[in-house]
């Protein structure tokens, strides 16, 4: 075994024992993002996809080089989008309400005490 | 490796360091944007690497310029397309076509590798073919099996496990020509292994994701998510590149916690998964009420009164919900009580909806703040405090036959609905879940059943709400 091949092995354990440590802490409430931005981490695949096209000289070589460079493109592109489009939803508080509330009128006896509570 | 590559390889470092620090940053919605900002920093710095890698080297051909830049844009082109236009209850569908895409290059990655190694001197054998073969087989098998998933989770497919006669032993001859040619091709050197080998994973991948049914499609993506970071890994190992290598695992590690967490969620083994659902699937919805059980169905009028004069409600939402696209029409029901006073919560089972967090990125969408979402361990000692928990288009997760050995959902932990003091469940008809047995929850004399779609029901009970004690 080679000594690159040695230190490959070595950062990808190291580098897969992170990645549980990092994301073991992420609440639930961001489990679906957490997958996308993922998603958009293994795009980087597409610098894998540019290498086998900088070394391309054979119609096939050329095909898989177009190929795997469109997959990957929409893999990081829509990936990082499309995470960027769901955080943004995530707010602590409401916005404010565009509609203006109901104004209950003549309703007074139905009324509990708890209306305060708005 | 001469002084460049070096230089090169540490940029690549850099970038990875930033997948790290963004994913980190995940850990709080508050910070989670920053860190998606972080990670695309990243991408962005090991593309601009791998560019002036490829100039300083000058071997690229014209015709590999026009190929690589005409692919990139068009690609790019479609996943800013998809990115935009999709709807938040189709996301399990855009996730899994992005495993696809993802596995599909990270497997064309070691293909390519190996057809220009066989024609290069000194032939193709060496260190790395061990990889090269890993990241064909699980490359191929996550591009088909994702897009099966997506398939299903469009609804292209049928959303029921799918049994072909003689499957299991079609899958096992599969499995065998697989791995059989793939360790030939340690040995020998061979174009026809190695297309054996991309025929067979993608044949795998295809009949590994068909019996597997709709609830169980959180497990089936977070898996599928594990297995594209992994054969991406692979593929920086053929290249030799460590972006790929550490971005690879991150994921890897990623797809497999939520694994993990999900199918812990269903009390079920990746196994018992993997080999086939509960056998009926999640589509049984046309049954009908059985005559000796008695439910006590609502109306709008009586749900929206029990709701209006409650001090704290607790909604419980399920896959029902998002395939209504109700959530919106959920959120606007809680202003308008909250604006009474009443005190909602959201209570979010793990494994509700199509993928890890679904439920939470679509009441996300309809304004809901996040800290109303709770997720089970938190929000289950609450239910018997609440009022009234409104139960919209979630089935097993609430049965409390789980506590019970000796049935379908034994042991899966459930949110504990059946504590509140009284229930309203909205639901198209008695039909079972994706266990395919009744839900105790609903013959419950503390529970009510609204049968009625759940974008339906939701918007009667908010204008009842609004008319009746307005």
């Amino acid at each position: 075994m080679s000594t690159a091949l040695v230190t490959d092995l070595t950062i990808f354990v190291l580098a897969l024992l992170v990645g549980i440590e990092v994301i073991g802490k992420v609440p639930a409430t961001l489990h679906t993002p957490l997958m996308s931005a993922a998603n958009s981490i293994h795009g980087i695949v597409l610098v894998g996809a540019l290498l086998i096209g900088a070394t391309a000289h054979t119609a096939v070589g050329y095909i898989l080089a177009f190929v795997a460079a469109f997959f990957a493109a929409a893999n990081v592109v829509g990936g990082y989008v499309v995470t960027g489009r769901m955080l943004k939803m995530f707010r602590r508080k409401a916005p404010v309400q565009a509609a203006e509330p109901k104004v209950p009128v003549g309703a007074g006896a139905e009324h509990q005490s708890r209306e305060v509570g708005r | 490796m001469n002084t460049f590559t070096t230089n090169m390889q540490l940029v690549y470092v850099l970038a990875a360091a930033c997948f790290v620090v963004g994913l980190h940053l995940m850990n709080s919605p508050a910070t989670a944007r920053r860190g998606n900002q972080v990670s695309t920093a990243g991408m962005i710095i090991a593309v601009l690497a791998t560019l002036v890698l490829m100039i300083h080297e000058g071997t690229v051909t014209a015709v590999g310029w026009t190929v690589l830049i005409v692919g990139t844009l068009l690609g790019s082109a479609v996943g800013l397309w998809s990115a935009r236009t999709v709807q938040m209850t189709a996301m399990p569908q855009l996730v899994s076509m992005f495993n696809a895409v993802g596995g599909g290059a990270a497997a064309l990655v070691a293909v390519y590798g190996y057809i220009h190694d066989e024609s290069a001197a000194g032939g193709v054998l060496g260190s790395t073919t061990v990889f090269t073969v890993l990241d064909v087989l699980i490359g191929s098998v996550t591009f088909t099996g994702s897009l099966i998933a997506a398939g299903k989770l469009q609804g292209i497919i049928t959303g029921s496990p799918v049994m072909i006669k003689g499957g299991r032993l079609i899958t096992a001859a599969l499995v065998v020509v697989g791995i059989g040619s793939a360790a030939f091709m340690l040995t020998t050197a061979s174009l026809p292994a190695l297309l054996l080998v991309v025929l067979a994973s993608l044949a795998f991948g295809v009949l590994m994701v068909l019996p597997i049914g709709g609830a169980d499609m959180p497990v089936v993506i977070s898996l599928l998510n594990a297995f594209t970071g992994t054969a991406v890994a692979m593929a920086g190992f053929v290249i030799n590149n460590w972006a790929l290598i550490i971005a690879g695992a991150l994921v890897g590690a990623s797809g497999g916690i939520l694994t993990k967490l999900m199918a812990d969620a269903m009390n079920r083994s990746l196994g018992n998964i993997m080999l086939g659902g509960f056998g009926t699937g999640d589509t049984a919805i046309a049954a009908a009420v059985s005559g000796d059980v008695q439910v006590r169905s609502i109306a709008a009028d009586d749900a929206a009164i029990q709701l209006a004069y409650a001090s704290k409600v607790i909604i419980v939402p399920g896959y029902g919900l998002a395939a209504a696209q109700a959530q919106h029409g959920v959120a606007e029901l809680a202003a308008v009580l909250e604006q009474r006073g009443v005190e909602v919560s959201y209570a979010i089972h793990p494994v509700a909806g199509r993928m890890p967090g679904h439920m939470n990125v679509l009441l996300a969408e309809a304004n809901v703040p996040y800290p109303q979402l709770k997720e089970m361990d938190e929000i289950n000692p609450e239910f018997p405090r609440a009022d009234v928990a409104l139960v919209i288009g979630a089935n097993d997760v609430t049965n409390p036959a789980a506590r019970r050995p000796g049935n379908a959902v034994s042991g899966m932990p459930i949110l504990d609905v059946d504590q509140a003091q009284s229930i309203i469940v909205v639901k198209r008809s008695m039909g079972t879940g994706y266990a395919g047995i009744d839900n105790e929850l609903y013959t419950n004399p503390k529970t009510s059943m609204y049968f009625a779609d759940a974008k339906k029901a939701v918007a009667e009970m908010t204008a009842a709400v609004k008319t009746l004690v307005g």
